[in-house]
């Protein structure tokens, strides 16, 4: 049985328990209709020309794990920014781990989707929120939709902000041989609220994993979000990250996405302006090695008037590695005066390591700003002379012109201690001391 | 000190230099004029060990060893800088930084563990006042968005801070100002000792009116045609330098 019919006969299991009642009943079977028409993309459609999902689809993955896990705060303190405090919401193969969690319902809701779709006291946030800002055709949304059951649910009312920085942590054991995961997160900042969010998901064994994410985020009027994922994962564990981000005005969203592990990790990032006076922006650094693959798909869409946009996203690509870019920018025919950036840069390191890069713009308002620029290159000779001929050798010196050249997009970073463990993980990256601390 | 024996080196097949012979010793100051397009940079580079000139015939040597074979991060080692005519700008790599890792990589090749932080931060404030360097200006990105004036202060301070036996100095007074020149030859000056010694080069006399040569070489079509004192280079002020040309064509 391939992986869409085993998906499709474990969905009925699913549904004997759930409440049917429910009417996120109704936005899952509509759902699961949607994934079953299309099933899983091919490169034979544009979106997916460069990610190949074949090999996963022949992996005979378990979509409800059998055994619980006792995990210690101590074995997955690395995974978590500990130098800092802040709340967690953790997941172990996609159950719910209260004791490894620190949630909150003082003032704000730090908590757990099971709840949000469950508890009568959702239920109005839930109606207003919940698969709004998904897509209802997108093959692999409309199958995490179909299965939504549990993930992080944080919101943060008007005027609000939690104490702390909010973590939120996916753990796969390996107790099972491979393992699907479809976490969904749901996070709104109502009007003049704000938030940091950390999400990360970690394999702790070599065991085959595959998390299909998705992760709404609303921000309303003069909301602040800042959002920093992690993605360090193991050689075996492959991530498909669909974030859907709707902002009202005035608010401003930044999504920055570190990927330096896995083995096969597509992030389809989406941003929607439904206001005026609009700031999203969209940060990535990406340095791979082995045969590991990211691919980068983004999209702004301008849909106002007077707002801004800023993508900045850098790539580093050694031994056999693949990257893919592609930024799609749409400016509505009345969404004049928007200025939209966009910038990808790539450094490949070795012959073999490969990049695609292609921005897509479709503007159809006149009186805009928009510039885009795409670089695939190597280091630039000129400036390793320089830093060699100060004492540095050669491959200190390149590393640390990677580390510079990826180190700028660190800048909008706002929770320090992140940026200093960004910094480290970069220069472990790059395997070599740079001479001075980060 | 420095011994360039019947040096010819090459670009992409270009011959450039034609057989340099030169020889520096400590303590002295040489300065290598001539017009635009005569070798000079190129033989910077080439001391300094820039791997796309090939060096087609003779020998450099520092302190008696051959410098061919040494990569240029060796011949840093060694205790040969090269003040740069275009400094790189490098973004996210702060001047403390960029100069940390200089010093600790160098002391490392020397077998000596790295500088101690406070020492390093002294000897960074010391030089820095030196040059008359704003202690800001050193957390800014190396040479990003500095000013041509900054960018030759920048190069003599990371020459301070690196105390090599033999400087390099090529075309360090274009794009100064007199005050931003008189720093710089104020830096220089300073760094001179009986144990170093410098090259500068330069097309105008007027930076050696504040580093005084001891010797002056007249570089042109790759070969020195002409060596003296420091009245040569006043004497190459007042003619140009079409009577060297003609000179050497005879």
């Amino acid at each position: 049985m391939d992986l869409k019919d085993k998906l499709l006969s474990s969905f009925l299991a699913f549904e004997n328990n759930i409440d049917l009642d429910n009417p996120v009943h109704e936005v899952r079977s509509e759902a699961i209709k949607n994934f079953e028409t299309k099933g899983f993309p091919s490169k034979r459609e544009e979106a997916w020309k460069y990610t190949s999902l074949n090999s996963l689809q022949k992996v005979d993955f378990s979509i409800f794990p059998k055994t619980e896990s006792t995990l210690e705060y101590k074995d997955i303190k690395k995974y978590f920014i500990h130098e800092i405090d802040t709340y967690k919401i953790v997941f172990i193969d996609g159950v719910y781990s209260s004791y490894l969690s620190e949630t909150t319902h003082d003032g704000v809701d730090v908590c757990l989707m099971s709840s949000a779709l469950t508890k009568p006291q959702y239920r109005q946030v839930i109606d207003v929120y919940f698969n709004k800002a998904a897509s209802k055709d997108e093959s692999l949304t409309t199958l995490n939709t179909a299965f939504s059951k549990e993930g992080a649910y944080i919101y943060i009312p008007k005027n609000k902000m939690p104490k702390k920085p909010i973590q939120i942590l996916h753990l796969a054991t390996g107790n099972e041989s491979a393992l699907l995961l479809q976490p969904r997160n749901l996070v709104i900042a109502e009007e003049n609220a704000e938030l940091q969010v950390i999400e990360r998901h970690q394999s702790l064994t070599g065991n085959e994993v595959l998390t299909n994410s998705v992760t709404e985020i609303f921000a309303a009027k003069d909301a602040i979000v800042d959002y920093y994922k992690v993605q360090n994962d193991a050689n075996t564990a492959s991530l498909i990250d669909n974030t859907y981000i709707s902002q009202k005005d005035n608010s401003v969203v930044r999504v920055h996405t570190f990927s330096f592990g896995g083995k096969l990790t597509r992030n389809n990032l989406n941003f929607y302006q439904n206001g005026e006076r609009i700031d999203s922006t969209l940060k990535g650094v990406t340095i791979l090695g082995e045969k590991q693959h990211v691919d980068h798909h983004t999209l702004v869409h301008h849909a106002q008037p007077n707002c801004e946009s800023h993508q900045d996203y850098k790539g580093i690509f050694g031994e056999q590695s693949t990257g893919v870019f592609n930024g799609k920018i749409i400016v509505d025919k009345i969404a004049q005066k928007t200025n939209a950036f966009q910038q990808n840069n790539n450094v490949l390191i070795s012959d073999r390591a490969t990049v695609n890069t292609k921005p897509q713009l479709e503007i159809f308002a006149d009186d805009v700003k928009c510039s885009h620029g795409c670089t695939v290159g190597q280091l630039d000779e000129e400036a390793m002379f320089y830093l060699q001929s100060r004492g540095i050798p050669k491959k200190e010196a390149s590393a640390l012109l990677m580390y510079a050249f990826a180190n700028n997009v660190l800048e909008s970073v706002r929770i320090p201690e992140l940026k200093s463990r960004i910094n480290k993980l970069i220069a472990n990256k790059l395997g070599v001391r740079l001479g001075f601390d980060l | 000190m420095l011994e360039i024996k019947d040096l010819h080196a090459s670009v992409e097949d270009k011959k450039i230099l034609k057989g340099i012979n030169l020889q520096v010793n400590a303590g002295e100051v040489h300065a290598i004029m001539g017009p635009n397009g005569s070798g000079k940079s190129t033989l910077a580079s080439v001391i300094a060990g820039k791997e796309e000139f090939e060096i087609k015939k003779g020998t450099i040597s520092l302190e008696g060893e051959d410098l061919e074979e040494l990569a240029p991060e060796e011949r840093a080692h060694k205790g040969i800088f090269m003040s740069f005519q275009y400094p790189v700008e490098i973004p996210g790599v702060s001047v403390t930084n960029f100069m940390k890792t200089a010093i600790n990589e160098s002391r490392k090749a020397r077998g000596l563990e790295d500088m101690p932080a406070n020492q390093m931060l002294k000897l960074i404030r010391e030089k820095s006042e030196l040059l008359e360097i704003d202690r800001k200006f050193l957390s800014r990105s190396l040479n990003e968005g500095f000013s041509g004036g900054e960018k030759k202060r920048n190069e003599i301070f990371q020459m301070a801070m690196m105390e090599p036996k033999l400087a390099i100095l090529d075309e360090t007074d274009s794009g100064l100002d007199i005050d931003a020149l008189r720093i710089v030859a104020n830096g220089v000056n300073k760094l001179r000792g009986k144990d170093n010694a410098i090259i500068v080069i330069t097309h105008y006399q007027r930076l050696l009116e504040y580093i005084v040569p001891d010797y002056v070489h007249v570089l042109h079509d790759g070969k020195i045609v002409k060596s003296g004192t420091k009245e040569l280079a006043l004497e190459l002020e007042e003619k140009g330098y079409d009577w060297i040309k003609q000179e050497a064509v005879l």
